[in-house]
Parts: C-alpha cells; sequence; structure tokens
C-alpha cells in the first residue's frame, strides 16, 4: 500500500540572530543553514495496517507525513501510496487518503459541521445513499447527534475534534495519515477516538499512520511503531519487541497486606517505588518467575501483576539513548 | 479535480459560501462602511461642480456617477489576496490542498457566494441614483443591461484575478499583504474609483486606458451609466476581457509555479 524508499526532505532556512542590527544585516545578506528533516528513510507498509510513527519533536514524523500525503515534495526518493505518486496530487489519490492534524482544522469555523460534510459530499463526489450512510454511522459511533447542527466555533474541542473526524472520513478514505489526532483532549476523549479510529481501520480496512505524544494512543492502536529521530529511522517493528529491546527488565507490583521496610523487598529486585499496601519492583524478565515465587513465600501478597515499564520511560529512554549516540559520533559531552 | 467534478461541485460551494456570508453578516456591514470613498467624492465633486461643469459632468452627474460607484464597487469585490495570504501563513492552505478542488475554485466561490448580500447594498443605492437624478443612471435597454452585467463579470475577474496573483506571491515572500496595498492605491487612482477617468489628462488617459484599473470599476460605472454607444462599449469590452485573460494565463502561472516551492519548503 505505502512504499517509501531513501526518503529524504531537506529545507533551506534563513538564520537570523535576535535584535534590530541583526534584522538590518539580514536586509541586504542573508545567511542560510539546511535542516534535515527527513534524511533516508524507507520501509513499506500493507493495506489495512495500523503504525505509529514515533520520534522526539522535531524528528521528522510530520515531515513525512506531509510527503506521504503530497503536500510536501520530496528532496530525494521514492514515495508511493497505492500505486500513486503523492506529489502530483492526482485526483484519484486525493480523494483515497485524508491527513487528520490535531492542531488545524478544515471545519468551517461560523458554520455547522454538517455544512462541512455537505461540502466535503460535493468535494469527493461522494453518492448521495453512500454518504447518507457513512454520515449516519459517523453520527451514530462518534455521537454528534447533538453536534452537527451547531457553528464549530460554540463547540468544545473535544467535540470539534470528534466533527472533524467525521468530516475526514465522509469519503471513506482507505488511507488515513492522523497527526496528534487526541492532542488536547482529555482522557476519556481520546479513549472514545481512539475506538472509533480502531473500529474504522477493521470496518473498512483502512491502512492508518498515526503520530502522537500519548503513549496510550500508540499502545492502543498500532501493533507496529516506526522511531524516527532526527530524520533517521531507529526502528521498525512491533512495539512489544521495541520495549523487550529497550527495557527487558519486567515491573512487578505488588499489593502488601502488611507493612513491609524496604530491606525485605531489597532482595526480590529493584525497588521502583514503594509506599504502604504497594510496592513495585522491577526485574529481569527471566527472573520474573523466582520473584513472584519468593515474593509469595516471605510476604503477604494480596494481589500481583507483571507489566511492562511505561511506554513514556520507553521512549524517553530510547530517544536518550540516540541523542547520547549522536553527541558521541559528534564528540561532543 | 476535473472540471465536470468542479461544476457539479460549485452549486454546493455557493450554497456553503453564502451561508458563510450570511454568518459574516456584520463582517460585511463594516466592509460596505469601509468603501463609502465614492460618496465622499460625489461630496467634493458636486461641490466642485457647483458653479461650472467639469467636463461632461454637472453636480447631478457626479451624483449618478459616484452611486454607480459605489453600487459597483459592492458587485465587483474579491478578498481572496488577504485569505491567500492568511492561509499561507497560518498553515490552513494544506487542508485545502488535501481536497481534490483547487482551492482557487473555493476562494472564488466564497467571494461570489457574497454576492447576493452585496445587492441588498447595491439595489437601494441605484434605487436611490435613478430617484435623485433620474433613469439616466441605469442601462436604458436590454442591450445596455447586457453588455452592463458583462463588464461587472469582467470586472470582478480582473479583480479576483489580481488578488489571486497577488496571494499567491505570499508562496514566495513572507507576505504580500503590502504589495495588495500597493495595487490597492493604483486603483484608487488609476480606477474611476475617485473620479471618472476621462477627467484625466489626455496622456495619463492613455495609460489608464491600457492598464487594467479602468477595467474594474470605471468602465462597469460608464456602462451603468449609460456613457459609450454600443460600438464603443464593445471595444472596451474586448480590452476588459482581454486583461481577464492575461491574468487568468498569469494566475495560473504563479500559482502553480508557487505551489510546487510551497510544497518544496514546507506546509
Amino acid at each position: 500500500m505505502i512504499s517509501v524508499r531513501g526518503l529524504r526532505k531537506h529545507y533551506k532556512v534563513h538564520k537570523r540572530p535576535p535584535g534590530l542590527k541583526a534584522a538590518l544585516r539580514s536586509l541586504v545578506h542573508r545567511s542560510y543553514s539546511t535542516v534535515k528533516a527527513v534524511d533516508g528513510i524507507s520501509f513499506d507498509i500493507r493495506p489495512g495496517e495500523r503504525v505509529g510513527f514515533l520520534g522526539p519533536n522535531g524528528a521528522g514524523k510530520t515531515t513525512t507525513l506531509k510527503v506521504l500525503a503530497g503536500l510536501l515534495h520530496p528532496s530525494e526518493g521514492e514515495v508511493r501510496v497505492d500505486g500513486h505518486v503523492p506529489r502530483l496530487r492526482e485526483d484519484a489519490f486525493l480523494k483515497k487518503i485524508m491527513l487528520v492534524m490535531g492542531q488545524k482544522q478544515q471545519l468551517l469555523w461560523d458554520l455547522p459541521p454538517a455544512e462541512t460534510f455537505e461540502l466535503n459530499r460535493a468535494i469527493y463526489d461522494v453518492p448521495r445513499a453512500q454518504y447518507k450512510q457513512t454520515l449516519d454511522e459517523l453520527v451514530g459511533l462518534l455521537e454528534l447527534e447533538d453536534l452537527i447542527g451547531k457553528p464549530t466555533r460554540q463547540l468544545s474541542l473535544g467535540e470539534r475534534m470528534k466533527c472533524e473526524l467525521a468530516a475526514a472520513l465522509i469519503h471513506r478514505p482507505r488511507v488515513l495519515f492522523l497527526d496528534e489526532p487526541t492532542i488536547g483532549l482529555d482522557v476519556a476523549m481520546q479513549a472514545t477516538m481512539r475506538t472509533f479510529i480502531k473500529s474504522y481501520n477493521e470496518r473498512y480496512g483502512a491502512t492508518l499512520i498515526l503520530t502522537s505524544h500519548y503513549m496510550d494512543d500508540v499502545a492502543a492502536l498500532c501493533p507496529r511503531v516506526i522511531v524516527i529521530d532526527k530524520g533517521l529511522l531507529s526502528y521498525d517493528g512491533s512495539l512489544e519487541a521495541l520495549v523487550q529491546r529497550v527495557r527487558p527488565e519486567k515491573r512487578v507490583v505488588l499489593r502488601l497486606a502488611e507493612p513491609v521496610d524496604d530491606a525485605r523487598l531489597a532482595p526480590l529486585g529493584k525497588v521502583v517505588s514503594h509506599e504502604p499496601g504497594m510496592a513495585v519492583l522491577q526485574v529481569h524478565q527471566e527472573a520474573v518467575n523466582a520473584t513472584i515465587s519468593r515474593a509469595l513465600a516471605s510476604l503477604t501478597v494480596t494481589d500481583l501483576t507483571v507489566e511492562n515499564a511505561p511506554l513514556e520511560e520507553v521512549m524517553g529512554e530510547l530517544f536518550a539513548e540516540g541523542k547520547a549516540r549522536r553527541a558521541a559520533a559528534e564528540g561532543t559531552p | 479535480m476535473s472540471l465536470r467534478n468542479t461544476v457539479r461541485a460549485f452549486p454546493t460551494l455557493l450554497k456553503v459560501g453564502f451561508s458563510e456570508s450570511v454568518a459574516y453578516r456584520a463582517e460585511l456591514l463594516v466592509w460596505v462602511l469601509s468603501t463609502t470613498m465614492p460618496l465622499i467624492m460625489m461630496a467634493l465633486w458636486t461641490a466642485v461642480a457647483r458653479t461650472a461643469p467639469v467636463g461632461r459632468f454637472g453636480q447631478a452627474d457626479f451624483v449618478g456617477y459616484f452611486l454607480a460607484t459605489f453600487a459597483v464597487r459592492q458587485l465587483i469585490s474579491s478578498w481572496a489576496a488577504w485569505l491567500i495570504n492568511w492561509e499561507v501563513k497560518q498553515g490552513t492552505l494544506s487542508m485545502r490542498l488535501l481536497r481534490p478542488i483547487s482551492p482557487l475554485w473555493a476562494y472564488a466561490a466564497e467571494n461570489i457566494a457574497a454576492f447576493p448580500m452585496r445587492l441588498v447594498v447595491a439595489v437601494p443605492v441605484t434605487v436611490l441614483g435613478v430617484v435623485l437624478v433620474g433613469w439616466q443612471v441605469v442601462p436604458r435597454s436590454v442591450v445596455g443591461w447586457g453588455l452592463f452585467a458583462v463588464s461587472i463579470l469582467g470586472g470582478w475577474l480582473i479583480t479576483f484575478l489580481a488578488n489571486a496573483i497577488i496571494g499567491s506571491l505570499s508562496l514566495f515572500m513572507d507576505s504580500s499583504q503590502k504589495l495588495m496595498e500597493v495595487y490597492l492605491v493604483l486603483f484608487f487612482v488609476c480606477s474611476g474609483y475617485m473620479y471618472p477617468v476621462e477627467l484625466f489628462p489626455p496622456g495619463l488617459r492613455t495609460l489608464i486606458d491600457w492598464l487594467p484599473f479602468r477595467y474594474q470599476i470605471g468602465l462597469p460605472t460608464e456602462l451603468m451609466t449609460n456613457a459609450h454607444g454600443t460600438a464603443e462599449a464593445l471595444r472596451l469590452l474586448a480590452f476588459q476581457w482581454g486583461w481577464v485573460a492575461v491574468l487568468a494565463v498569469g494566475t495560473m502561472g504563479v500559482w502553480r509555479y508557487g505551489l510546487r516551492r510551497f510544497a518544496a519548503f514546507g506546509g
């Protein structure tokens, strides 16, 4: 469905120090530098896959999405989406895709979302019967009945985002690019959006690429992740395997019937946190069974769970590794 | 988007655009109030003509001319340059570019859709002109009305295309709004908006006749007030539509090249 080979996207940016003097100097002499937003990445995505793009701010995730959506021309490399070259922006291509950006909107600000839906029906030339069916589905699944008649400006951020997603799906895109779709939403609304996105993917077999700083989004939606850091691809595989690679340790969460001191916990593993009635231990995954046996034998355990390290921590460690590697390569501390 | 699909989608674009113009009615009223320059010029020039006519214009002629100018200005308006500048700066142009229809069609539809609301202002002003000056301030035959309608369409197209070209320049520069302000100054001076172009001295008049500004507002106003016979009107309309063709080609070129640059540098 999506094929990317050696994609590079370099920008020439005007650099100017702050201050009036620098502003005046820039009138006659401008200095430029090249930013390597994406620096030679390759990957393939199969039809119907759900893939998460992960990376720190400025890693090149949104740039890659914009190249895939045809908004940016690659500096180098070959990109194909369902057989189309995105930069040509052919009608057939644009009718198959949609890019939803959490920080940009397509809804008409002073009109009810229903007007944007109707506009998109006309622009995408969606047959009336299909439009009605899709709209009914979207209204039902996203609970939009009371929202689509109100002016967009009167909707809350979460309500607007639900309508934004509905507007993006009126033409049933086969490829959906989602750039921070849950940014700024409360936890309940994030969960609603995730459930809906997953059901859309399963129902229509749509291919889905997601960028999000909320790891819950990625964990819930993306069996596969592609990690981009400073324009380079640093990981492509399952989320599970990534967690195993970066943090092979597991967390054993113990709920305790009586207080214990740290000295009794220390032999079991590294104590991550300890508060009355609960302790979290970090142990290597091969030692999990032994640790559980010893804990059950030596402590009064009322409940016990084994978890992976929080995804935020895993990603933080991965990005820190990348930064340290680059610093070492450049010879800086 | 193919032309066939664009034509099919256009009525919906107009319908939504009209809803937007109604939603923005307070803003529209403010905008209309900001176009009262012809009324000010009318007061000025009728005072000048109190003792003797200026050219062929007596006091009543100036009243008729400037009321017509005011009405025509409502009908040939476009604000695409400001819109394009805003959307390029905010990055929202990207959302338009994702749709299988050229944003230029969407901008055009938004401008045209405000036409009915503008008629609400233009018609009463025209009626006022008839009451104050007489029937000479409106075309006196079906052919006259037809020529006037063609000139309004041509005038709007020149205004829209000039806006589109200048707006598209924001794809190259940080902002082209200052350029639009320069264009507007030239428009005010050279279009017949502040005084009839026939009052220019002969040398300047020749230059004015070759520039596009007169064909935005001066020509429609002249045709509305029966300043030309049919043959002369057709000659001037040919000139006007020549400018429409030139600006259409220019718009396509600047827009396409600008989009390539936009896509190359960032959205």
